[in-house]
């Protein structure tokens, strides 16, 4: 499933896309956007690189496997929570480390650590579902496997 | 896909050698650690250490040494050690031996955790650590389906009696409001006196009968047999499941002297003494036999924890010691005969003792001190038990004839074991080992040999374990004297029993063969046990299983759907009428006119839905009404909300319209009405009645306290200014974590579902 004019639109978009994804997330502290809604745009972006050139070049251009992108994330945020077990807080406790530059400052902590995961896993789970769903080669089932699929099991 | 890539694996032989020589090592350091702390135990003190875990509830990661932990962490960490010694040469080349060292070092340190442990929480997941770790171990051999139905069976039964304890720890935490075991045994009568105390008892008594194997429970644990000897010797006979006696000389304190509790105890104490003995004759594997002869033991155990004398408390305590240390050693001789041999069967085997003089020395101390035979330290552990049954208050002669009966049988059973087939020829009429017999190695006759020469040791020269293992032990059973350790007594009862149990015992080793087959006959007529009903009651749960599946989810959408949407009307309109809690708004708010115009476009959307002749068009309807959600989200001054929603509503029509080009056609025969009344019916009551509550909801005053909080918080404290992303990440980061996790898992379990359609559709055509 691709098309001439998906296909050269997304040379466009998808990188604008990716790049205001990360924009979201990176504000979202202080202004609308987050991990989720960035994640979301991100995943829209691969999903509508996928339909401009097809999976195949989806997955070369990710170069991993979005279930280790899931997985990564998962760990990142875990390991977010566990940095202030390590400092003696509570899980989860955001830590914070604010370099100033110039007048202002850096915020940097694990709530942003967090924020990242949160990104990596919806774009990892998000597009794990669409590629899965993509590569399956068995379109229009004859109707007899289609409601008893779901049975027996 | 691991399950499979595993079964070809093979395990690396220097780690497999590194953590086998590293569990080694650090049993026997732990083993020597125990030992300096035995004069400060025997002085009446105890070793304490507590980090909190979970402070809010109450659960800590304490731990307390004292008499009773001391004796059973010595013969956890020491018999330990001579189990991964002997392994090391028993599963010498086995393809997964760095396995098999894995599960049985997280077998140890769960049973040490189990008897260290102070918090009845933190008990209950270490019961719960060695359940798993038994499972893999008595299902380590699982390419044959006997090992896994034997792994299954022992960890449900033991895992449903934990399930029994986890509810009577919570009671006992709700009665005392403790869960830390020394607090609550401080507080001598807060359970006894308590209305839930025969709850809790039978709850406790559910999860230490199971995991100890009491009648009627037992079977499994001659099932578990199935598991490499090293594992039985150890896990299924010194150690787990002894986790049941364990935790009731624990809790005897707090929960002994009732009524319930001592009838229960001896009843099925005795009845599994008895059955266990009895059926060890019928066995003609010698692995089996000695599984039988621990029931017996475990229910003797139980017997002697139910009556509160010093004379009882310090024979069950003198008892677990002699047991441990005979039945390690045998069990892991039975394992040199079947190394040495090829078969475990006692006719086929004859004569051993020329070509095994070292294991046949240790079966003979082993045996020894099994049949009770003095200078042994199994003859303490009898003359104590006689002494004991002898002094109940409760049908003394009863439990005497029980005890009697059941060493009888240990007498044969040792006789069998350490004698018969060592130095007597096999039955005429077998067909013989099916190799011939070798001397085992040295690791493996090296630990049997130590175990069985302590027994000897002990009995020898009792003071040296009277005052320093056993007193303190008996001591944290609430005596404050035990019984001191003897050889003798002085010609009395017990010792006229001694005669008496050793007569009875010959006889019965001389008429065994036709013991066995009446018994075998009676079995094979009886047209119930144990085995049977947990074979009846796990093809029910399958039958049900399958039944409600059936019924439930029979894999049309429409149906799921019908359920979901009837069980929501029933609960909410059940709850909303019972409780009276309509509330009618007072006053409706002023529309602006662009408001009316996004109600009219949900409005809308929602009618094309409903009435589309095709999938298409009734995503893009939804679609529709997704986009109107958002703007209301956008007009109510939630920008974030609205900005999830839109990207939401994009990607479903995404997902949507890859997943429509695999669906069959709407109706695609159109046999189907597209008006259906019921549905509609459905439809409109959920609908509205949601709405009603809606209404409800929103006609009461919004509690801000909490809003509040966050907006004065959030920029202070988490450096963020957007409330709703400082709430996802920080304030409530947990909940998010949850749902990241939910991702996560859906992408891969859908990704696998699809991968198994695929994979069998592959089968299907390479057919």
């Amino acid at each position: 499933m691709t098309s001439l004019i998906l296909g050269t639109a997304t040379r466009l978009l998808v990188p604008l896309m990716l790049v205001f994804s990360l924009y979201l997330l990176w504000r979202g502290h202080n202004e609308p956007g987050g991990g989720f809604v960035g994640g979301l745009i991100a995943a829209i972006g691969f999903a509508l690189y996928a339909l401009g050139r097809g999976t195949a070049a989806l997955r070369e251009a990710l170069r991993v496997d979005p279930r280790s992108i899931a997985m990564v994330g998962l760990a990142m945020a875990i390991a977010a929570g566990l940095l202030a077990v390590l400092t003696g807080d509570a899980f989860l406790t955001g830590l914070w480390w604010r370099p100033t530059i110039g007048e202002g400052y850096l915020p940097l902590g694990t709530p942003l650590l967090f924020d990242v995961g949160v990104y990596l896993v919806v774009v990892g789970g998000v597009i794990t579902l669409l590629l899965a769903l993509e590569e399956d080669d068995g379109r229009r089932e004859p109707p007899a496997d289609g409601p008893a699929d779901g049975g027996g099991a | 896909m691991a399950a499979a890539a595993s079964a070809q694996h093979r395990s690396d032989p220097l780690a497999t050698r590194i953590i086998g020589w590293g569990w080694l090592a650090l049993s026997v350091a732990l083993a020597g650690w125990f030992a300096t702390m035995v004069p400060t135990i025997a002085d009446g003190g105890a070793y304490a250490t507590s980090v909190p875990w979970i402070p809010g509830l109450g659960i800590n990661l304490s731990f307390r040494v004292d008499g009773l932990s001391l004796l059973f962490a010595l013969l956890i960490s020491g018999i330990g050690a001579i189990i991964f010694l002997y392994s090391g040469s028993y599963l010498a080349g086995h393809r997964q031996l760095f396995r098999f060292y894995l599960f049985l070092g997280g077998f140890k340190l769960s049973m040490l955790g189990l008897v260290l442990t102070d918090n009845l929480i933190t008990l209950f997941v270490f019961w719960e650590l060695t359940t798993v770790t038994s499972y893999l171990l008595i299902g380590f051999d699982h390419a044959n389906p006997a090992a896994r139905r034997s792994a299954l069976q022992g960890l449900l039964v033991t895992g449903a009696g934990a399930l029994a304890l986890l509810a009577g720890v919570v009671l006992i935490g709700h009665v005392a409001g403790t869960y830390e075991i020394s607090e609550i045994l401080a507080d001598s009568d807060v359970l006894r006196d308590s209305p839930l105390y025969l709850a809790i008892l039978v709850l406790v008594l559910a999860g230490a009968f199971t995991k100890s194997a009491q009648w009627p429970f037992h079977f499994w644990l001659p099932n578990a047999m199935a598991a490499p000897t090293p594992i039985s010797a150890y896990l299924h006979s010194a150690t787990m499941v002894k986790a049941g006696v364990y935790l009731l000389a624990r809790l005897q304190p707090s929960l002994d002297d009732t009524t319930v509790w001592v009838l229960t105890l001896t009843v099925f104490g005795a009845i599994t003494a008895v059955l266990g003995s009895v059926l060890a004759l019928r066995q003609s594997d010698l692995k089996l036999m000695l599984a039988y002869t621990t029931v017996m033991a475990l229910g003797t155990c139980v017997l002697f924890l139910g009556v509160d004398s010093p004379i009882a408390s310090t024979a069950a305590i003198t008892f677990i010691l002699v047991h441990a240390l005979y039945k390690a050693s045998l069990f892991l001789v039975v394992g040199a005969i079947d190394h040495g041999t090829g078969t475990r069967q006692i006719d086929r085997l004859g004569n051993l003792g020329k070509a095994m003089p070292i294991t046949a020395a240790t079966a003979a101390i082993a045996g020894l001190s099994m049949a009770g035979m003095p200078p042994f330290i199994g003859f303490i552990g009898k003359e104590l038990k006689y002494k004991g049954t002898l002094a109940f208050d409760l049908a003394p002669g009863v439990l005497t004839a029980v005890v009697v009966t059941a060493n009888a049988c240990m007498v044969a059973v040792a006789v069998m074991i350490a004698w018969r087939v060592f130095h007597r020829p096999r039955r005429r009429d077998s067909e013989g080992a099916p190799h011939a017999p070798h001397e085992a190695p040295p690791k493996m006759w090296l630990g049997p040999i130590v175990l069985a020469l302590l027994g000897l040791l002990f009995g020898a020269v009792p003071w040296l374990i009277d005052r320093g293992l056993v007193a303190p032990g008996v001591a944290a059973l609430g005596e404050p004297e035990s019984f001191q350790l003897a050889l003798w007594h002085g010609i009395n009862v017990p010792l006229a029993l001694s005669v008496i149990t050793l007569a009875s015992g010959i006889v019965l080793y001389r008429y065994r063969d036709r013991i066995r087959a009446l018994l075998y006959a009676l079995a094979v007529r009886l047209p119930w046990s144990g085995d049977r009903a947990y074979d009846v009651a796990m093809s029910a749960l399958v039958w049900i299983a399958k039944a409600q599946t059936r019924v439930l989810q029979g894999g049309v959408l429409r149906h799921y759907l019908t359920t979901v949407f009837v069980v929501l009307v029933v609960a909410l309109g059940a709850t909303l009428m019972a409780r009276d809690a309509l509330i009618w708004p007072a006053a409706w708010p002023v529309l602006m006119a662009h408001e009316w115009g996004v109600a009219a476009l949900i409005v809308v959307g929602t009618v094309m839905a409903a009435f589309a002749g095709s999938r298409l068009a009734a995503i893009c309807a939804l679609g529709v009404v997704g986009v109107g959600v958002a703007l209301l989200f956008l007009s109510f001054g939630a920008p974030d909300l609205a900005k999830t929603q839109l990207l939401v509503e994009t990607l479903v029509v995404i997902i949507v319209a890859i997943v429509m080009l695999r669906l069959p056609r709407l109706a695609p025969n159109r046999s189907e009405p597209l008006w259906r009344p019921g549905h509609a019916v459905i439809s409109v009551v959920a609908g509205g009645l949601l709405t009603l509550v809606l209404l409800s909801v929103t006609a009461e005053p919004f509690d801000l306290r909490i809003t509040e909080y966050f907006e004065a918080t959030s920029a202070p404290e988490a450096f963020g200014r957007n409330i709703v992303n400082v709430i996802l990440v920080d304030f409530r980061a947990l909940d998010t974590m949850g749902e990241i996790a939910v991702v996560a898992i859906a992408g891969l379990a859908a990704f696998g579902l699809i991968g198994l359609r695929r994979a069998r559709r592959s089968e299907g055509k390479s057919r």
